[in-house]
C-alpha cells in the first residue's frame, strides 16, 4: 500500500500545487488590472512634467546686436496695434492684508465722496500685489483697453477717443470721464504692460547703470532679445531688470525685476499671448449696461489729481510702493515732473534717488481721515520698525523693493534703497 | 424560418449580446435612476435654488436699489441679474456648482454600484449576460446623464424665473461689450454643458468609491466627504502648488465664457483635468469591479 499512498499524496500535492498556481495566476491577472489606473497617472505626470520642457525649443538664434542698438530699436518701435494677454505677478513682500487692504483703499476713496468701485485709480492699485491676468488691446493713441480678469468678474478700462470708461462687472458699476485733449491726458496711473515698465526703466538709463544684451529668449511664441539692466551704485534694493524685446517689432514682451536681496522676482510682467493685428473696432465700444450705476469722474478727477496721489501715499502702502516704484525707476526728467506735481521732491540721483514728501501732519503717522485715523495709524505702526537718528524718530516700512521712512515730524522718505540710505537722507535733510 | 435557423440565432444572442442589448441595459439603468424618489427630490431641490435666488434679488431691488453694492459678496454675476434675467442662469450655476450639484452627483454615483450590492440586486444584474465592464459603463453613462439633466434643470429653472422677474434682451458681457440675446442664450447653453462636464471627475470618483464598498450610504458619504475636503483644501493658500490638480479648482472657469472674447485657457485646463480624473478613477473602478468577488 505504501507506494500507492505515496503516489496519492504526490498527486494530491501536485493538484494542490496546480490549484495554488492557478490562484496565484488569477491573483496576478487581477492585480494586473490595477496597472491601468496607475499607468494613466504615470502618463499624466510625465506629460505635465515633460511637455513644457519639450515645448521649450531652446533660445532662438538671432543676429548679434549691441545694447545701444536694442535700446534704439525699442525707442523706434512703432507698434500702433496690439492685443494680447499679460500675466503680471508682483511680490513686494507686503504682509498679506487680504480684504483689509482693499477696505482701507475704499475707505480712502469713499472719504472723497465718490465711492465707485469702478474708479480706475483704486482698481488698478490692486495690481500691486499678487498675480493677475490682464488683457490689453491697443489701436493707436485714441483707443486702448485694459481688462483685469478676476474669478467670475472682470474690470475693464476703455479709452476710446475722448471717453474713458471703467466697468466693474462684480459690482455692476461704471465710471466715466472725458479727456479734453484726447490721448495723453489719461495715462494709466499704474504701469501694467511690459512696455509701460520698460519705458519707465529706460528713461533712467544713464551713467549709473550698466546695460547689456544677455542672449535671446522665447516669449509668447516670439523670438526676443534679453536686455539686462543693472544698477552700478550700491545701496539700492534693485538687483537687476531683465526685459525681453521682440526681435521683429522691438516691443518689450516681458519685464522682470529681481531684488538685490535675491529670491523671486518682485515684478514679473509678460505677455503669454500677443498679436500685432488690428483689434476689432467693437473691442473699444462701450455702452453702460441698463441699470448699472454710473459715476461721472470728470471734474472730481482733475481737481483731485494731486490730492489723490497724496491720499494714496498716506493711506495705502501699496499705492505708495507703486508710486515709489515709478520714482525709482525713472529718476530722470519724466517722472520728476510727476512728482513735483504731487508735492514730492527728489533727493539723490540715479537708482539711489529718494522721494521726499512733507505731509505736514505732525505727530508721526499721518491719519488719512479724521474718522478711524487712530485705528489706522496704530495698525500701520505695527507694520513698521522704529528708527531714530539726527532727524529725530521715525518708522521704517520695508518691502522687498521699496522702503519708506516716516519721521515723527511728518516727512516721508521713499525709495528703492535700503534702510541705511533712508536714514542717511533723513539726517542730511 | 426553420428550427435550425432559430437555434443559431439563439446561441449567437447568448454568446455575444448585440449592441441593442447594451442600449437595453442603459435604458433600464436610466429609468431606474430617474424614477427614484431620491433622484426626483434632488432635482427638485436644485430647481428651487434659482427660484430662491431670483425672488430674493427681486425683493431686495424692488425699491430701485441695487444688489451687490460694495462688490464681492454672493455668487458671481449676482449684480447683473437685475439688468438681464439671463444672468440668473449664470448666477444659479455659480451658486449650485460648488456644492449642490456635485453633492447630488455624489449621491447618484456613490449609490450606483454599492447601492445595488446593498440591496442584494448586484448579482442578479451580473447573471444577465451583460458583463461587468458593460454594466460599469452603463452605470457611468447614467451618472453623466444625471449630471447633464441636473445642470439643465438648474439652467431651465433659472431662465424661467429670470424671464418672469427681470427684463431680457441684449446683454452686456462682463468685459463690457454687448452681445445679442440669441448669442447670450447660446452661451448659457454652452455654460450648462461645460458645468455638466465639470462634474465628470466627481462622477468617476464616486463610481470608484462605490465599487469599493457594499454599503450605499458609506459610498455616498465618502464621495460627498471627499468633495467637501477638496473644496476646503482648495481654499488654503499654502497648498497652492497642489491646487491646480484638485478636480474643483477650475470649476468656476465657466464664467470665462461670458467674457468677450472668450478666455479659453482655464476652460481647457478644466476639461483636461476632468478627462484625467475620469480616466484615472474610471479605470480604477473598472479594475476593482471586474476583479472583486460579488457576494451580494
Amino acid at each position: 500500500m505504501a507506494p500507492y499512498e505515496s503516489d496519492d499524496s504526490t498527486e494530491a500535492a501536485q493538484a494542490g500545487e496546480e490549484l495554488r498556481d492557478d490562484l496565484r495566476a488569477e491573483r496576478r491577472r487581477k492585480a494586473a488590472r490595477y496597472v491601468v489606473p496607475v499607468a494613466v497617472v504615470g502618463v499624466a505626470a510625465a506629460t505635465i512634467g515633460l511637455v513644457p520642457a519639450l515645448a521649450d525649443s531652446g533660445d532662438p538664434d538671432l543676429p548679434k546686436i549691441t545694447a545701444q542698438q536694442l535700446i534704439d530699436k525699442i525707442a523706434k518701435s512703432d507698434v500702433q496695434q496690439l492685443s494680447g494677454t499679460v500675466k503680471i505677478s508682483t511680490d513686494l513682500g507686503l504682509p498679506d492684508l487680504g480684504g483689509l487692504e482693499s477696505s482701507l483703499l475704499s475707505g480712502a476713496t469713499q472719504g472723497r465722496g465718490d465711492g465707485s468701485s469702478a474708479d480706475p485709480a483704486g482698481k488698478l492699485t490692486e495690481l500691486a500685489s499678487g498675480t493677475h491676468t490682464l488683457r490689453v488691446a491697443v489701436d493707436g493713441p485714441e483707443k486702448q483697453k485694459v481688462s483685469v480678469l478676476e474669478s467670475g468678474a472682470e474690470y475693464s478700462l476703455i479709452h476710446n477717443g475722448t471717453d474713458v470708461w471703467g466697468y466693474d462687472s462684480k459690482s455692476d458699476e461704471v465710471y466715466h470721464s472725458t479727456v479734453a485733449d484726447s490721448g495723453k491726458a489719461e495715462q494709466r496711473e499704474t504701469p501694467a504692460t511690459p512696455k509701460d515698465f520698460a519705458d519707465e526703466v529706460l528713461k533712467s538709463v544713464d551713467d549709473t547703470t550698466s546695460v547689456t544684451v544677455d542672449g535671446t529668449a522665447q516669449v509668447a511664441g516670439r523670438d526676443a532679445y534679453r536686455l539686462v539692466i543693472k544698477p552700478k551704485q550700491s545701496g539700492t534694493t534693485v538687483g537687476a531688470i531683465s526685459i525681453a524685446v521682440d526681435a521683429k517689432t522691438g516691443t518689450p514682451l516681458k519685464f522682470t525685476l529681481t531684488p538685490s536681496s535675491g529670491g523671486a522676482a518682485v515684478i514679473d510682467a509678460g505677455y503669454t499671448q500677443v498679436s500685432f493685428a488690428k483689434p476689432t473696432a467693437s473691442t473699444f465700444d462701450f455702452t453702460p449696461p441698463k441699470g448699472a450705476k454710473v459715476t461721472e469722474g470728470d471734474k472730481a478727477d482733475k481737481a483731485d489729481k494731486a490730492d489723490k496721489a497724496d491720499k494714496t501715499g498716506k493711506n495705502d502702502k501699496v499705492g505708495r510702493a507703486d508710486r515709489g516704484g515709478k520714482a525709482s525707476g525713472a529718476p530722470g526728467h519724466g517722472s520728476a515732473k510727476d512728482l513735483d506735481k504731487s508735492g514730492f521732491t527728489v533727493l539723490g540721483k540715479g537708482w539711489n534717488s529718494i522721494a521726499v514728501l512733507d505731509t505736514g501732519s505732525k505727530g508721526g503717522l499721518p491719519t488719512g481721515s479724521a474718522s478711524g485715523g487712530g485705528v489706522l495709524s496704530g495698525f500701520l505702526g505695527s507694520l513698521g520698525d522704529s528708527v531714530s537718528g539726527k532727524f529725530g524718530k521715525g518708522t521704517v516700512f520695508s518691502t522687498r523693493l521699496i522702503n519708506a521712512l516716516m519721521t515723527d515730524d511728518g516727512k516721508v522718505y521713499v525709495g528703492a534703497v535700503d534702510k541705511a540710505a533712508l536714514v542717511k537722507a533723513a539726517n542730511a535733510g | 424560418m426553420s428550427q435550425a435557423d432559430l437555434a443559431v440565432v439563439d446561441t449567437a444572442a447568448v454568446r455575444r449580446p448585440s449592441p441593442l442589448w447594451t442600449f437595453g441595459l442603459l435604458r433600464s439603468e436610466l429609468v431606474t435612476t430617474f424614477r427614484r424618489w431620491r433622484t426626483l427630490a434632488l432635482l427638485g431641490v436644485l430647481a428651487a435654488v434659482p427660484i430662491l435666488v431670483g425672488i430674493s434679488v427681486r425683493i431686495e431691488t424692488r425699491g430701485g436699489g441695487q444688489t451687490g453694492r460694495g462688490g464681492g459678496e454672493g455668487p458671481a454675476f449676482i449684480a447683473q441679474v437685475t439688468n438681464n434675467g439671463l444672468f440668473l442662469v449664470f448666477t444659479a450655476l455659480a451658486a449650485t456648482l460648488p456644492f449642490f450639484l456635485p453633492m447630488a452627483v455624489g449621491v447618484v454615483a456613490g449609490d450606483a454600484v454599492a447601492g445595488e450590492a446593498d440591496a442584494g440586486t448586484l448579482r442578479y444584474l451580473l447573471v444577465a449576460p451583460a458583463g461587468r465592464t458593460r454594466l460599469l459603463l452603463a452605470k457611468y453613462t447614467t451618472t453623466m446623464a444625471f449630471c447633464l439633466v441636473a445642470t439643465l434643470v438648474v439652467a431651465a429653472s433659472a431662465l424661467a424665473v429670470g424671464a418672469l422677474l427681470f427684463p431680457l434682451g441684449d446683454l452686456t458681457t462682463i468685459s463690457g461689450t454687448r452681445i445679442s440675446f440669441a448669442d447670450g442664450l447660446g452661451r448659457a447653453l454652452l455654460i450648462a454643458l461645460v458645468v455638466a462636464v465639470s462634474l465628470a471627475g466627481v462622477a468617476a470618483l464616486g463610481l470608484f468609491v462605490s465599487t469599493l464598498t457594499s454599503s450605499g450610504i458609506a459610498a455616498m458619504a465618502t464621495t460627498v466627504g471627499l468633495l467637501i475636503t477638496v473644496q476646503i483644501l482648495d481654499q488654503i493658500p499654502q497648498l497652492h502648488a497642489l491646487q491646480p490638480y484638485f478636480f474643483s479648482h477650475y470649476w468656476l472657469s465657466f464664467a470665462d465664457l461670458v467674457r468677450d472674447p472668450v478666455y479659453w485657457d482655464d476652460l481647457v485646463k478644466n476639461l483636461e483635468l476632468q478627462a484625467l480624473y475620469t480616466a484615472v478613477f474610471g479605470s480604477a473602478a473598472w479594475a476593482r469591479f471586474t476583479t472583486r468577488d460579488i457576494t451580494a
